[in-house]
């Protein structure tokens, strides 16, 4: 069948007829602009509008509990007589006198309690011992669980099977029993140590309530990182890169960290993120039941329990903390979520 | 000519399921022998569930074998650590989207081999290694920091290459390597095999389904049907004068790029699927889809015996088949 | 003469995806004959399958039409609603795919799946349609149709998978059967049936096949026509022979040179193809071929080249064949 015009649309003349040389020919073929993983997370992440207002807000918390306690004038154990149950932005009678004499006294931004304690500074360091809590448990769970899982996954048969009763075995341990036991027996011993033997005087300060919170996420909460990882290196170590990597002669122990762990950051990122909220969550429970910090460190939990008592006459004592907690929380769940949506290798491809 | 690898019945179960008494076995690899001259480049060819790609991997020890033994250079390696061999013994993979770890540069990737093995005296030494490893197989270095997902089939395919041969092997086991190529870039590939095995004295085992590119690079072909080996020959020999009836029929069944010779060739078409690895036929595997089957077929395994010069078959009833 | 069965033309198709815009086709034009088996060769990238899918509108979501008409069966399908589309595919026009895993629902039994069609598009109630549905898989060469309708896809294999779809696809005696790399995925003896059965079912039922495939020694088999496409344009159409024992193009001369021949009596180094197929998100000005082409001249980077017609059923895009033409004159029409 005839298909094709018999007239040319262009205007073309004979030197467009010559041969092509190399470089006309290279020009054309151009690599695309090279884009790693973590690039394209990154790009895919900033599109997120709610994952960048979550990524802001703790920012901005870690800022408030970091960083603004070296610009605050009052300390969080500092009771100033006279300044006790402040309203927010009220001034007690002493300082309006040191006003009328001239001394600028910063204000009480969320009034003082009942022992005349800043209100503000305690919850910007109650919100700096939440975080830390939230993250020192997470990267202890972080390290026993990828440990344990990769090697559970790796070598499977008896020793996965072993490895995995072992877990199913600590699921079924009630974990506030149990610290609140630590916490009983390990009392004692531990005092003993901070005040006898230099170098644990730290102990003190922090608390063996804190303590006891660490020692017991390291023993029990690492399970759930493990399941995780476990998984993913159980669909990893089936790969052909991974059957590669052992015909090149690589160890064990080189394809469990270089290719089966690197290929499971995003999973391992995720769940890290979202296991912070929860640690902070059961710091702030057990602070508010009185097993937690020691006085007088704040914690967002300790601050909550002391206002329960005065609620009806300054419900702001309550509020403060509570808002504080929920905004953390809040927001690292949700940069947890926008961080799998973007780094999430199913929905790379 | 010296033979580089041997294997002796070589067999290779794998357990799927059924209880402690009465264990179910996928006989993958079932009682193979076969050898490889130095140089010299064996192309295995079959079907789905034939058994040549796990032959392939058992050979390298990337699965234990459940029986037999594998001569390497003279040296029985079915029970040694494998270290020191991984140096002269490489693989090459089919996919090349699989076969590389998409968090690696390519540069990392190449140069894997190179840190396991300690063969680099320091860091230039290693950048120069993989640097001149990319470009012999017709990458350049600027690829090198790049990862894997930035590259065509082709291109990924050859990063696999460069990969095997920064050890300096001397064997390869090239696992279906082009299977999963565009046609107009497996020819670029076949040829760069060819080119490396004449620069570097190369060895190969070239496990492939499509028996056009197996048989114009090797020198002999083995056919392996349901875990066995049924013939084996000198690919011309293999092509034009084959003997047992599967192999007759799989070189059949392949359509023939050519319009006139297409419309006069006559087709032999089997009848029915291949049976399940699982449960193979008794005696001769493939009798359920041979037209020459009798009573001995379903009593008797045909023995693999050389009926000529360098060609082997397993069948009880060539003289019926010629 | 035969009446006209598919005319696609000037078909300008784009697929939108966040990271650009991906001309999958760039003015393709096909006709086809009742009974005629055209062959759709392409590598990977070249837009064989998606010329088909648009032949049954089942691009609309991702991808859209930007130009150009296509004509089924008097039918315009540019211009039809879903509904309308829905009412014709299965019926009049099918399609087999390259994996029948995963074009078999796994969770219906295989009797489910070709019911369903039957009932969708004819009068036939339950009954019936089973009693058609066993003389489908009796007509591909399945045996014990009734124990088979009751299985699950996974319960069979490859090869008696893929018959089951011919058998859905044929469920209503449709004039077009799209095949689309349909034993890619098999062994070759199976393959070997499955294009024996392809055939027979064709000159039975009296219907037209477009095979699309990379493998060119099926299409010297079975086509009588062949469209060889790259990059989202038919670089060269002819009938079979043409193709083979006269190609034009220098992409089809360099896939006829590649490919190793079986029956070569001599080892002859292959000639690849240099270079590596064509980014269809920032696709070259001129002839998308020009980067890998040995012939490339310098009009070729700068615009697309048009088609020569070389006989009456044998046309081509090339930029050389102009030039021919221009300095040889009478040669072609």
């Amino acid at each position: 069948m005839k298909h094709v015009n018999n007239k040319l649309s262009l205007q073309l003349d004979v030197s467009d007829f010559l041969p092509a040389d190399k470089e006309e020919k290279q020009s054309l073929v151009i690599m695309r602009e090279s884009v790693s993983f973590w690039r394209d997370g990154v790009r895919r992440f900033k599109k997120n509008k709610i994952a960048m207002a979550s990524l802001t807000v703790v920012i901005l918390v870690l800022i408030f509990a970091f960083i603004m306690p070296a610009f605050y004038p009052y300390s969080y154990e500092q009771q100033i007589r006279g300044s006790e149950n402040l309203a927010p932005m009220q001034y007690s009678k002493q300082e309006l006198e040191l006003i009328e004499s001239g001394v600028k006294v910063f204000p009480h931004i969320l009034g003082t309690d009942s022992l005349g304690r800043d209100t503000m500074i305690r919850l910007m360091y109650g919100s700096r011992i939440s975080l830390l809590v939230g993250l020192v448990a997470s990267v202890l769970v972080l390290i026993i669980g990828s440990v344990y899982g990769s090697i559970a996954g790796y070598f499977g048969g008896k020793v996965d099977m072993i490895m995995m009763r072992i877990v199913d075995i600590i699921y079924t341990v009630p974990d506030i029993l149990i610290i609140i036991l630590l916490m009983v027996t390990l009392k004692y011993p531990l005092e003993d140590l901070a005040n006898n033997v230099p170098g644990f005087g730290w102990i003190n300060r922090i608390g063996v309530g804190l303590i006891c919170i660490f020692i017991v996420f390291s023993l029990l909460y690492w399970v759930g990182m493990a399941r995780i990882v476990r998984s993913q290196i159980l669909t990893l170590k089936e790969q052909e890169f991974v059957t590669a990597a052992k015909a090149l002669g690589a160890s064990n122990g080189r394809i469990i960290r270089k290719h089966l762990l690197i290929n499971s950051m995003g999973a391992l990122i995720v769940t890290t993120t979202l296991q912070i909220p929860s640690a902070i969550f059961t710091e702030s429970f057990l602070s508010f039941i009185g097993i937690g910090v020691a006085a007088p460190m704040p914690s967002l939990g300790s601050m909550a329990s002391d206002a329960i008592g005065g609620i009806q006459s300054y419900p702001y004592r309550l509020m403060a903390p509570a808002i504080m907690i929920s905004l953390i929380i809040l927001s690292f769940n949700l940069l947890g979520d926008g961080l799998r949506d973007a780094f999430d290798p199913k929905l790379k491809d | 000519m010296s033979k580089l690898l041997e294997i002796k019945n070589l067999k290779q179960y794998f357990h799927v399921s059924g209880n402690l008494f009465k264990p179910k076995y996928v006989k993958a690899v079932d009682d193979v022998s076969l050898f490889i001259n130095k140089g010299e480049t064996l192309g295995l060819v079959g079907e789905s569930g034939c058994g040549k790609t796990t032959l392939g991997r058992t050979i390298l020890r990337l699965y234990e074998p459940t029986g037999g033994k594998i001569i390497y250079d003279g040296t029985d390696i079915t029970n040694v650590d494998m270290l020191p061999y991984r140096r002269r013994m490489q693989i090459v993979f089919q996919d090349p989207y699989a076969s590389l770890n998409p968090r690696m540069t390519v540069g990392d990737i190449v140069g894997e081999a190179i840190d396991i093995h300690k063969l680099a005296q320091n860091k230039k030494d290693r950048h120069d290694r993989i640097i001149s490893m990319l470009q012999r197989v017709g990458l350049n270095s600027e690829h090198a920091n790049r990862y894997p997902h930035e590259f065509s089939g082709g291109q990924r395919q050859r990063i696999g290459i460069a990969r095997a041969l920064a050890v300096n092997p001397e064997f390869i086991v090239c696992d279906e390597p082009v299977s999963a190529l565009d046609v107009s870039i497996q020819a670029q590939i076949v040829n760069m095999f060819e080119d490396l095995q004449a620069e570097m004295g190369l060895t190969y085992l070239f496990i492939a389904h499509d028996l056009s590119v197996v048989k114009h690079i090797s020198k002999r072909i083995g056919v392996m049907y349901l875990g066995k080996l049924v013939e084996l020959a000198d690919s011309y020999e293999l092509i034009f004068h084959s003997v047992h009836p599967y192999t007759k029929s799989l070189i059949s069944a392949i359509p023939i790029a050519d319009p006139r010779q297409s419309r006069i060739s006559k087709r032999i078409i089997l009848e029915g699927d291949v049976p399940s690895p699982l449960n193979p036929p008794s005696g001769c595997r493939f009798r359920t889809r041979c037209k020459y089957a009798t009573e001995l077929c379903v009593q008797k395994e045909p023995e693999f015996k050389e009926i000529s010069q360098g060609h082997f078959v397993a069948c009880h009833h060539i003289d019926k088949v010629q | 003469m035969n009446k006209i069965l598919l005319n696609i033309q000037n078909e300008r198709l784009s697929f939108f995806t966040p990271a650009g815009e991906v001309k999958a086709l760039n003015d393709i034009s096909i006709q086809m004959n009742e009974g005629d088996v055209l062959g759709i060769v392409g590598e990977s990238g070249s837009g064989k399958s998606v010329t088909a899918y648009s032949i049954m509108g089942l691009t609309d979501r991702a991808g859209r039409l930007i130009g150009g008409t296509i004509e089924f069966n008097g039918h315009k399908i540019n211009e039809m609603s879903e509904k309308e589309l829905q009412k014709i595919r299965g019926n009049e026009v099918s399609i087999i795919f390259q994996d029948p895993m995963t074009s078999l629902n796994p969770v219906y039994t295989i009797g489910n799946q070709i019911r369903e069609v039957i009932m969708l598009h004819t009068n036939k109630d339950k009954k019936q349609a089973q009693e058609r549905a066993i003389e489908l898989l009796t007509l591909v060469g399945i045996n014990e149709p009734e124990k088979r309708l009751k299985q699950y896809p996974h319960e069979l294999s490859g090869g008696m998978r893929q018959r089951v779809m011919i058998a859905i696809a044929l469920a209503c005696e449709p004039k077009l059967l799209i095949a689309d790399e349909p034993t890619t995925a098999l062994d070759v003896t199976i393959q070997a049936q499955i294009l024996e059965l392809m055939m027979e079912l064709k000159n039975k039922i009296g219907m037209s096949i477009i095979m699309i495939t990379h493998d060119l020694g099926i299409v010297a088999s079975i086509c009588q026509k062949i469209a060889v496409m790259y990059a989202g344009k038919i670089v060269e159409y002819g009938t079979v022979d043409d193709i083979f024992y006269n190609p034009k193009h220098e992409y089809t001369k360099g896939l006829l040179n590649s490919i190793p021949k079986l029956t070569d009596k001599e080892h002859k180094r292959l000639v690849p193809i240099e270079g590596t197929p064509v980014d269809l998100l920032n696709p070259p000005k001129g002839c998308p071929f020009a980067p890998r082409c040995n012939s490339c001249m310098k009009v070729c980077i700068k615009h697309m080249p048009e088609y020569t017609q070389i006989s009456d059923d044998h046309y081509s895009a090339c930029w050389l064949l102009q030039k021919e033409k221009m300095l040889g004159g009478e040669k072609y029409e």
